[in-house]
């Protein structure tokens, strides 16, 4: 295999724009995320995170700006770009009607994963994320952790280029998140696939991303590994670094409150049923 | 092909789960039949119109696979706020397979409905005439079933909840269903009743299947029956798919 492989951009995006009437999202962002890297978004809630992900994943049209993704444009082939990604959304996507080895084969089959590799493969993982002995549970028996180790092992069955993973450790306790991320990781090393992710857990990026873009407001205000954001700004956590980037704490009241209403409505849409 | 099937193969395996739903459903078409097939028996009889219950079978049957088509068009609305709607948008599928998966699969469970009701019918004394035309009759439950199904997604396409269908029952669902003359002949009504009825797609169902158990009272006749409701399932299978397809997650 050549080496200049390596340092190639697997993402590149050029002033990014979008805007929801008169409010702007995302606000003229550029970046580039190599191959086989770990990016991490960084910023509070509301800053652009979730929107920015929409767009490189063909959920939403950007306003203005270009994407590109594996070599295709999500605005312009989106099954292209389909194909080459796994997504682990912030709200869980499972149907929580089917068992967990139902939701995987649904998936399988909507990425035309071979028939003859599909068992293998969908053991391979259910195993890996620990929950093959639950294979033929109905998802709505299982805890939030678990939901969330089965859309990864879902993400990933189709061996995407890129793995999105948007605020994939909301809600979830530390030791399930340690677990989620070291699955990730091993993946990552094992299959050199690019993994993307938002997070507004600062101890997060600096651990598990080798970079890290910070964004707040629509904008990138900074860019690189967590060592060099602290050297940038001259602080010891990146926690310092973020409030001197961009003058306030990530976590704000307002913040958590929202998470806390997003984890009742959760509780709430699985009574309903 | 294979992604309309696993859709397909969905909606019948979380039907098939919940027991309670079928049993559920079952209560009103069973109220229905006893309420009016026994309530306005005597009186239909000594109008000189026959046996109500031959009459009204039918148009039960219909009433179920109409209901049931709607909700499982409507459906879609979970799928949207659990989050599962987003797993199939992003697949490398074309949304028009997704929606046809759904539609068929929502027609499917709708039909099964009628049959079961159907059986019901068949406990409380109706009789069909004509064994032969049968399979007509299927052929019009299945198609009143896609047309019911295709609406109900058109509908929730729109709709971001549930807040809107109180709405959609109240000034939808139940005018079709009572105006369709699935409870009452359509020969003698008031100028504005029979217009309405005729503009009613439940109408030629109802009228389609009543023929086909009975062999006798059309009043459209089964090719005009069949040919309204072929071009209104084509039609709303279209406009379904249009609306799906602009969905934005």
């Amino acid at each position: 295999m050549p080496v200049i492989q390596e340092s190639t951009d697997i993402i590149t995006v050029t002033g990014l724009v979008k805007k929801f009437n008169d409010f702007t999202a995302v606000d003229n962002i550029s970046f580039e995320v190599k191959k086989g890297e770990i990016f991490a978004f960084l910023g509070p809630n509301g800053a652009g995170k979730s929107t920015t992900i929409k767009m490189l994943t063909t959920l939403l049209h950007p306003t203005g700006g270009q994407i590109i993704l594996n070599g295709s444009n999500p605005a312009l082939n989106k099954d292209g770009v389909r194909k080459s990604i796994g997504i682990v959304f912030q709200d869980p996507s499972l149907d929580d009607d089917l068992t967990a080895y139902e939701n995987m084969e649904f998936h399988a089959i909507c990425y035309k994963v071979p028939k003859d590799i599909r068992g293998t493969l969908i053991e391979d993982l259910l195993n890996f994320v620990e929950i093959w002995d639950r294979k033929n549970d109905l998802v709505k028996t299982f805890s939030g952790g678990m939901k969330r180790r089965l859309e990864i092992a879902r993400g990933l069955l189709h061996h995407p280029t890129i793995l999105f993973l948007d605020e994939p450790t909301l809600g979830l306790d530390p030791q399930t998140r340690n677990h989620m991320w070291s699955y990730v990781k091993d993946i990552n090393q094992k299959e050199g696939m690019t993994v993307f992710f938002t997070t507004h857990y600062m101890e997060e990026a600096d651990r598990v991303a080798d970079r890290i873009a910070v964004i707040d407001h629509g904008k990138i205000i900074a860019m690189g590994t967590g060592g060099e954001l602290k050297t940038q700004t001259g602080a010891d956590t990146l926690e310092d670094a973020f409030l001197s980037l961009t003058g306030h704490k990530i976590r704000e009241e307002e913040a958590s409150s929202l998470d806390r209403m997003r984890r009742m409505g959760r509780l709430w849409a699985g009574r309903r049923r | 092909m294979n992604v309309i099937y696993i859709m397909w193969l969905r909606q019948l395996k979380k039907y098939f789960r919940s027991k309670s739903r079928i049993i559920g459903s079952l209560g009103q078409p069973l109220l229905f039949l006893l309420a009016f097939g026994f309530g306005f028996g005597a009186i239909f009889k000594k109008a000189g119109a026959g046996n109500y219950m031959q009459f009204l079978a039918p148009g039960i049957i219909l009433m179920s696979v109409l209901f049931t088509a709607i909700f499982s068009g409507i459906d879609l609305i979970w799928d949207r706020q659990f989050g599962f709607l987003k797993e199939t948008m992003v697949a490398p599928v074309s949304r028009f397979q997704i929606m046809l998966g759904k539609t068929l699969g929502g027609a499917t469970v709708a039909s099964i409905q009628g049959i079961i009701v159907f059986i019901l019918t068949l406990l409380v004394g109706f009789r069909p005439h004509d064994l032969i035309l049968l399979p007509v009759g299927a052929v019009v439950v299945f198609l009143v079933a896609i047309l019911f199904t295709s609406l109900g997604i058109a509908l929730a396409s729109t709709m971001e909840d549930m807040q809107g269908f109180q709405l959609i029952m109240n000034f939808l669902v139940m005018p079709i269903f009572f105006l369709s003359g699935a409870l009452f002949p359509l020969e003698g009504l008031p100028k504005a009743m029979d217009i309405i009825a005729s503009l009613d797609p439940l109408t030629y169902g109802v009228d389609g299947l009543r023929f086909s158990f009975l062999g006798s009272q059309s009043v459209f006749g089964m090719t005009t029956d069949l040919t309204v409701l072929v071009v209104l399932t084509g039609f709303l299978l279209t406009i379904g798919s249009r609306l799906f397809e602009r969905i934005q997650a």
